[in-house]
């Protein structure tokens, strides 16, 4: 059996999926968290008096409506078509809005059942659903349900057997005009005045407090994510790769002999008979301390915090601060999501570039996320290797991408074809983050990171020794020398760094560290390592979402550009 | 966009009964009825959607500075529209808000 789980964009699709499968899937407090279609299976009990079979559960992203208004539509309408039971997800703070939908799905006569979710918030706000005269009137199982605490969802199970094609009948063009008479039949809105959380919605995007309350929250999140970042390396992680991982490490050195083939792809060469994880470069020192030492804790933090502004609600509104300058780069205010998850990592912000609506803009956005937005992982090495000279080095590198950022944007937008989509988007209320599903969706996020992320680090680090080895960095370094020397002001072993970039950007900053580089080499060549190329796996979701030929327009101008603001900075602050 | 406007906006100020203006002339605070929506079927299902049917009462609530996005109230939700989209939506004014607290739906 295949149950499909429809409803309204941002109503709690997700969580009610996690409920129900126990695959947990991300969920946020904006529309469109969901772009892909997720599936789960789940149990169906003998003792709630079902089948006791499994079920499939498809997660579809949110619609509005059945009548397509975009491509996304279309793919959920089409997917109706293969579910045997549809549980639509109803909003129950906002009836009205969900039961178009409802009523739609009540027409293709599939076996239906409603889930009034955020019942609760419904309660709090003053409104009351009369449950009993709904079902009624739509003939189908009403049940409410609270997704994120799990009430209601056992009434919800059990009563999956009840689902029935409805027999509610109506002319197509009075559709709105029933959905407002039932609303009116069975809801019941007591009054109530502005809650503090409204309060600070109104001013989270007016015209005078809006923008400073975005300034406060985007320094503070940068505060946060410093300190608990740098608090973690300082006080947790280099103490426990120092003296715990460290001293087993030299054993291990020396069991192998000290030097040798093996031993210097697994721990690579002692730094003054000692093992120097920063440069020592073999998979179990460098390979492990790049993933765990320094850029786990940096991408803790940041999923941390990106997933307490996710649910609360707060991205929305900086959607709508950032519209007016989205404008100018060819997108829109919801383009900040992509950039937003790019920092955390390319690959998730490539998946997001589906929220927008059009070709171009998915392009735009795509483009701009990969040649301008660095990564956590990226971030935390290039804070690692500059933070002991100072703001002045980071402020260089982090003030030219953004730069980059503006003035690409501004050129897509005036050189591409077409014309930049509007903002059009409902506002979620405030929600206080629920802690539990923060915290598994932290989990979620650093299970993912280690999963992606370490193997790509250890091949990184593997493919160098090899290259090293055989001798074809330094081949490749001649050939590469005018370019990287001439126009970047680097040295020509820093080409193995670029080389690197390919695999993991962490492990290719890493490999600047016993370089011996300037301040402005440094930071030179951190800007490069972000814009020249995405790494492979964010080049592979590129190629999915865009198609091979965006991809190589993208790449293309992703080259083009890393030379001349390369060559630019080098010009400027090269010695 | 101006020509559809001055076509339906009553001529000189104080003879008409009441005001038909775009949702991004609309002052904060202020409350109107959904008259017409200039766009497409597309951009007119779209709003649709939202709630934004012609009949359907919006009060404006922020717009954002330099021809940025205008957020307005509608039923219980609020809702984000792009000031092109917005400049689409007209409105026959009904009523002037000034109580802070008041709530429509």
């Amino acid at each position: 059996m295949k149950i499909l789980l429809m409803g309204n964009p941002n109503v709690g699709k997700s969580v009610v999926f996690s409920r129900l499968t126990g695959v947990h899937v991300i969920a946020s407090n904006y529309p469109g968290t969901t772009v892909e279609f997720t599936k789960g299976s789940m149990h169906m009990p003998e003792e709630l008096g079902l089948s006791g079979e499994t079920a499939e559960v498809i997660d579809v992203p949110g619609v509005y409506s059945l009548e397509p208004v975009s491509k996304a539509d279309e793919v959920a309408v089409e997917m109706l078509k293969e579910g045997d039971l549809v549980i639509n997800v109803v909003n129950a703070t906002n009836l009205e809005r969900s039961l178009n939908l409802t009523l739609q799905l009540l027409k293709k006569k599939i076996p239906l059942i409603v889930a009034l979710n955020l019942w609760d918030e419904a309660a709090h706000t003053g409104i009351k659903i009369d449950v009993e005269k709904l079902q009624q009137t739509l003939g189908v199982p009403c049940i409410p349900t609270c997704a994120i605490t799990g009430e209601g969802f056992k009434e919800l199970v059990s009563r999956i057997k009840e689902a029935r094609a409805g027999e509610y009948e109506y002319e197509e063009k009075e559709r709105w005009h029933e959905v407002g008479n039932i609303t009116t039949e069975v809801e019941e809105v007591t009054h109530r005045h502005h809650t503090f959380r409204e309060k600070l919605a109104d001013a989270s995007i007016s015209v005078w407090t809006g923008i400073p309350i975005a300034l406060i929250v985007l320094f503070t999140t940068f505060q946060i994510i410093r300190f608990i970042g740098e608090g973690l390396i300082g006080y947790v992680f280099e103490p426990l790769f120092e003296n715990l991982w460290a001293p087993l490490m030299l054993k291990l050195s020396n069991i192998l002999g000290g030097d040798g083939f093996i031993h210097d792809i697994l721990i690579g060469r002692l730094v003054d008979g000692g093992i120097d994880f920063g440069e020592s470069f073999g998979l179990l020192t460098t390979g492990l301390f790049v993933p765990f030492g320094a850029v786990l804790p940096y991408v803790f933090a940041f999923y941390l915090i990106l997933s307490f502004l996710e649910d609360s609600g707060y991205l929305p509104r900086l959607a709508i601060l950032a519209d007016n300058i989205m404008h100018r780069l060819g997108l829109h205010g919801m383009a900040i999501i992509p950039m937003m998850l790019g920092l955390g990592c390319n690959v998730p912000g490539a998946l997001s570039t589906r929220i927008m609506e059009t070709e171009r803009e998915k392009f735009i956005a795509a483009t701009l996320m990969a040649i301008a937005v660095p990564c956590m992982a990226q971030i935390a090495m290039v804070i690692g290797l500059m933070g002991k000279h100072g703001a002045v080095g980071l402020g260089i590198v982090f003030g030219t991408l953004f730069i980059v950022w503006i003035i690409l944007g501004v050129l897509l937008n005036k050189t591409m074809k077409g014309e930049s989509m509007e903002i059009f988007l409902e506002i979620p209320p405030y929600r206080l983050p629920y802690f539990q599903g923060l915290v598994k969706k932290v989990w979620m996020r650093i299970i993912w990171f280690v999963k992606e992320a370490v193997p790509w680090v250890l091949a990184g680090v593997f493919v160098a020794n090899i290259l090293y080895t055989l001798g074809i960095v330094d081949v490749v370094s001649r050939f590469a020398a005018p370019v990287v020397s001439g126009i970047l002001g680097l040295p020509k072993e820093a080409v193995g760094a670029l080389l690197l970039g390919f695999f993991r950007k962490d492990v290719a900053v890493g490999m600047l560290a016993p370089l011996d580089l300037s301040l402005s080499q440094l930071a030179t060549a951190s800007v490069v390592l972000t814009m020249y190329f995405p790494c492979v796996a964010t080049f592979a979701t590129l190629v999915k979402e865009l198609g091979v030929a965006a991809t190589l327009k993208s790449t293309a101008l992703m080259i083009v550009s890393t030379l001349i603001v390369g060559g630019i900075l080098n010009l400027v602050i090269g010695n | 966009m101006e020509k559809i406007l001055s076509e339906l906006k009553p001529e000189g100020k104080g003879n008409a009964m009441s005001e038909i203006v775009s949702v991004v002339k609309m002052k904060i605070g202020q409350a109107g009825k959904v008259v017409e929506i200039h766009g497409g079927a597309g951009m007119s299902s779209r709003l649709e959607n939202l709630g934004i049917r012609v009949g359907e009462e919006v009060k404006k609530l922020n717009q954002q500075a330099m021809r940025g996005p205008v957020v307005v109230a509608i039923g219980k939700s609020q809702v984000a529209i792009g000031f092109g989209m917005a400049t689409k939506i007209l409105v026959e004014i009904v009523e002037e808000v000034f109580d802070e607290n008041s709530s429509n739906g």
